[in-house]
């Protein structure tokens, strides 16, 4: 019975938290200066046109029953249609956010792969200039605007030395080459075996992507250096050095171990933070992503996009959030 | 700088009365603590230097009429796009031949007014939710947790995005929406400050004397959650200030001609293959900034929160 209690309790929360993301959103579209009925019907409908998009969209009907159908139209998956394009916007979502699901994903990979090892390493060699450079490493990490630094990054490796596609997910030649059947490019371009396009999508993700990397890099090491230092002050640790173990075994079968389960949590929070941080590295990079939609409709004040696309992040990012809460409480006996 | 302190039969010396172990009054104690936190935050040269940089900052935007060798508004079109070092335009002219030393040094207000005012906003609402939350306990807590966690699972960046599409652009907007998401995790720290404080013996006896929760909050709470808040905000700047660059470079926070340093940047942007340094400045600007709150934030931590220091 405890696990069913604790199934239901989970996804009640789940529950609560996104009927939360909705009330927001439905109250931004509430309060916006924008006219939901004029931006459709246009400023020389008559009076007649106007009041009856006016009905036809629910907006005689008290706040509570419109939040209702809000959240009816939401569970279907209907966003409502672009102002900018005419098309739903959920379709618009779905075309574009594998992009930003890729850059996010090889970023995140990058931060593990790349702060793991470093944060193990200046937590063992704790003072070590290697410990300085990780601390100088994650300190810049946390301080620069990550939109400047991809400008920059562009500006060099682009303009000056060339090492890299720039802008876009793919050269102008390669665009709409391939047929879309995962929508990564790098995927489908492996599946399809198009070597020319998987070059060069890789020629213009790899700055994007490393730069995001280097974000989570910088949280992940921090994070992998004070959850080592914990384990290490432990007396099991003592331990295992008095009965003669190796360094290596002391810290990689011992040590981590005991921090897997701890990393993995902040590894998903990492990734549901560059989910939603890739939205100025799109910006920069000409990315076709959800943060280069959202940031596009926001500046067309088409509400309708905006909204759409901040529920889509939103509930990624509060499903890959209590994923993490989850792994945490059921892996983790100490959390008990 | 000898460190005697408290020597017997000496004069009594304003450091020796700051350094005592049997203070005489409250206030003489309070200083005395400030005092010890003072010495142990000064041996810490990087916070230090982050310390330096923000007075610095304060000192640049008080002065910054005196000190800008332009008007940064004052446009020169046959002059634009001057390079670094050029007479009279150190680090040159942005495309409407305003200078961008003065832009910058101007822009040092707008960030100061940003991060001033979200300092105060989210951490005060934080508290207000935080405190009453944990003194009261219950359903009320159980409501106002609930809701906290449903903020504090929200994307940041793309929900203020949401909240100044809603409001319309502007750096009032940009902070009231970058404080609308910085709010829980403040909240959620009171809370557990509360939580601790409350069932002390300390308040028992305040209660005993008649002291309604209103005043018990006001005076004997919240003087006790503001240091670990304060580190928390400290810590958070660079965040603030990183979010705050991020909408004006979109175009939401300070709108053109204000020299906003995001803005600027995104101004620069379109030049960025052969002129560089007009977007390259700016980002330098914020990057100090931010770095040398990430500084005072480690600094302050260790002195105010040893618990969970990072060294």
């Amino acid at each position: 019975m405890p696990v069913l209690w604790k199934i239901a309790s989970v996804i009640g929360s789940i529950l609560v938290t996104m009927l939360g993301l909705l009330f927001v959103t439905f109250i931004i579209g509430r309060v916006m200066p924008i006219d939901p009925v004029l931006a459709i019907v246009g400023e020389r409908a008559s009076q007649s046109t106007y009041d009856a998009v006016y009905v036809q969209l629910g907006l005689d009907k008290p706040l509570i029953v419109q939040f209702l159908y809000y959240i009816g139209d939401v569970v279907r998956g209907d966003f409502g249609i672009s102002l900018l394009n005419a098309r739903p916007v959920a379709e618009d979502i779905a075309r574009v956010f594998p992009a930003t699901l890729e850059l996010a994903t090889i970023g995140v990979i990058m931060g593990v792969v790349l702060g793991v090892p470093l944060g193990v390493i200046a937590a063992v060699k704790r003072g070590s200039w290697i410990d300085q450079v990780a601390r100088v490493v994650a300190l810049v990490g946390y301080s620069m605007p990550i939109f400047w630094l991809g400008l920059v990054g562009l500006l060099i490796f682009y303009g000056i030395l060339g090492w890299v596609g720039g802008p876009g997910r793919v050269g102008i030649f390669y665009v709409d080459v391939m047929p879309t059947i995962t929508g990564l490019l790098l995927v489908d371009s492996l599946i399809d075996g198009n070597w020319a396009v998987f070059k060069d999508a890789f020629s213009h993700i790899i700055l994007p992507a490393s730069l995001l990397g280097y974000y989570s890099l910088a949280y992940i090491s921090r994070m992998t250096r004070s959850f080592m230092l914990e384990q290490l002050s432990a007396e099991y640790i003592t331990t295992a050095r008095v009965k003669g173990m190796s360094e290596w075994s002391v810290v990689w079968t011992h040590a981590f171990k005991n921090i897997r389960v701890q990393l993995i949590t902040v590894i998903a929070l990492s990734y549901a933070g560059l989910l939603e941080g890739s939205v100025l590295t799109e910006i920069i990079f000409s990315w076709p992503g959800i943060g280069s939609y959202i940031t596009t409709a926001l500046l067309a004040a088409d509400m309708n996009a905006v909204l759409g696309g901040t529920v889509v992040v939103g509930a990624v990012f509060i499903l890959l959030n209590i994923f993490s809460d989850l792994l945490y409480k059921f892996l983790d006996p100490r959390a008990k | 700088m000898t460190a005697t302190p408290d020597t017997p039969g000496g004069a009594p010396t304003l450091r020796s009365w700051l350094l005592t172990e049997t203070p005489t009054s409250r206030r003489h104690a309070r200083y005395s603590s400030f005092y010890k936190g003072w010495l142990s935050f000064r041996s810490n040269t990087m916070a230090m230097i982050g310390l330096g940089i923000l007075v610095a900052l304060v000192a640049i935007a008080i002065f910054a009429p005196l000190i800008a060798p332009h008007d940064p508004y004052a446009q020169d079109l046959g002059n634009r796009l001057q390079p670094l070092g050029t007479d009279g335009h150190v680090l040159g002219t942005d495309s409407l031949g305003r200078d961008i030393l003065s832009r910058l040094i101007f822009g040092s207000r707008i960030t100061l007014y940003i991060v001033a005012l979200v300092a105060l906003i989210a951490p005060i609402a934080g508290l207000l939710v935080g405190t009453v939350s944990g003194y009261a306990g219950g359903f009320v807590d159980s409501v106002l947790m609930r809701i906290t966690d449903i903020f504090l699972a929200f994307p940041r960046l793309v929900l203020a995005l949401a909240f100044v599409a809603a409001l319309g652009a502007g750096i009032e907007n940009a902070v009231l929406a970058i404080s609308l998401t910085a709010w829980p995790p403040y909240a959620r720290i009171a809370r557990a400050e509360t939580l601790t404080i409350r069932g002390s013996d300390f308040i028992s006896a305040v209660r005993l004397q008649g002291a309604g929760p209103l005043r018990i909050i006001m005076r004997h709470i919240w003087p006790l959650c503001v240091s670990s808040l304060i580190v928390r905000v400290t810590l958070d700047m660079a965040g603030i200030i990183l979010a705050a660059a991020g909408l004006g470079f979109l175009g939401l926070g300070a709108q053109p001609p204000s020299p906003e340093w995001g803005a600027m940047i995104s101004e620069g942007r379109r030049f960025i293959l052969d002129h560089w340094w007009v977007a390259t400045m700016p980002g330098l600007a914020i990057f100090t900034v931010s770095l040398a709150f990430n500084l005072l934030g480690d600094g302050l931590r260790d002195v105010l929160d040893p618990k969970d220091s990072g060294s």
